[in-house]
């Protein structure tokens, strides 16, 4: 019974996803309806955190924007999230990194994951 | 929508709309039903469809439903509902989800969780006691039930703790979602009486009634 939920659920779930992870910084590509018109518009931030699975399935992205520090959280498989570039790896050892929060100015940055 | 449909409800989950915003939805298997029988206003004194919905073992159906049923499939649920107007509809009629109609307003009846025999604020939201100024054993507890010497006694239909759920609820007025025919499914926006499997009513909804969701 409840495979007929996965199986609606997959109807809604996105063929592709773009490859990141916590601590990356990324560019979320974010569908903005003004009236009739749309346009796209760009977060950029550090990953902070990914969590829940299938169609629920979140991550949220932290930047630090005129001195205030500014959190969006986007359903990955949302129609609104058009893409998600990874600007810059990220090196970490947390799967959450709340501890960002705490932090001001350059103890803000997260190392860099080299290939 | 038809006169109405039996389902069950499956669980719940969330879906995007065209404009991208997630909806928190109720997934209902709903029908096939067929009509079993029609009552009509000279024999019956009211007019109604019954309606049968899932079909089991015939050994599993007394002697009397299976008469009743006669060469229909042996249902494992029958229930009526009430419709002024029953022309159009005999016995052995399909009615599936392609009877309803996206965005229309629904009815779902149903046998809510049981949830035992519980307090006063769950059971009737009472506020409680205050936490602090001295207070013990007072957190849940329903205050004072009545007067003293008169009346002398606590009025009958005082609300008090006791078994709660398990009952027949019907969520008003709610919005259709998605019909997805292919799968037999019916998507309610927000939630429905009763656990994962239980089996629901669905019927439109009275004109008039307010709804719960946007």
């Amino acid at each position: 019974m409840a495979r007929l939920i996965q199986d609606l659920e997959e109807d809604y779930l996105k063929p592709e996803i773009p490859e990141f992870a916590v601590g990356d910084t990324v560019r979320v590509h974010v569908t903005v309806r003004e009236g009739e018109r749309e346009r796209v518009q760009m977060f950029e931030g550090t990953v902070i955190r990914r969590r829940a699975g299938g169609i629920n399935e979140n991550f949220t992205v932290r930047r630090i924007s005129g001195g205030v520090g500014v959190e969006r959280t986007f359903l990955l498989h949302s129609p609104i999230v058009a893409d998600i570039e990874t600007v810059r790896r990220g090196r970490v050892r947390r799967a959450k990194l709340y501890y960002l929060r705490d932090r001001v100015g350059r103890a803000v940055r997260v190392k860099e994951r080299r290939a | 929508m038809a006169v109405g449909l039996i389902g069950r409800k499956l669980g719940m989950t969330q879906i995007f709309d065209d404009r991208g915003r997630a909806l928190g939805v109720s997934v209902i298997q709903a029908g096939p039903c067929r009509v079993t029988q029609v009552r009509g206003a000279d024999r019956d004194g009211y007019t109604a469809v019954q309606l049968g919905f899932d079909p089991g073992q015939p050994r599993r159906l007394t002697r009397a439903e299976r008469g009743h049923l006669g060469s229909l499939p042996p249902y494992r649920a029958l229930r009526e509902f009430r419709t002024a107007d029953t022309s159009g509809l005999a016995v052995g009629d399909e009615l599936t989800v392609a009877n309803v109609e996206f965005g229309a307003r629904v009815d779902v009846v149903g046998v809510s969780k049981g949830k035992g025999f519980a307090g006063v604020v769950k059971r009737h939201g009472f506020r409680g006691g205050p936490r602090t100024h001295g207070q013990s054993d007072r957190l849940r507890a329903p205050g004072s039930v009545g007067a003293g010497n008169s009346p002398s006694r606590v009025f009958k239909g005082t609300r008090m703790a006791g078994r709660m759920g398990a009952a027949r609820t019907t969520a008003r007025n709610l919005t259709v979602a998605k019909i997805d025919a292919a799968r037999g499914l019916l998507l309610v926006l927000g939630a429905v009486p009763g656990p994962r499997n239980a089996l629901v009513e669905i019927r439109p909804a009275r004109a008039g009634t307010r709804s719960a969701d946007r």
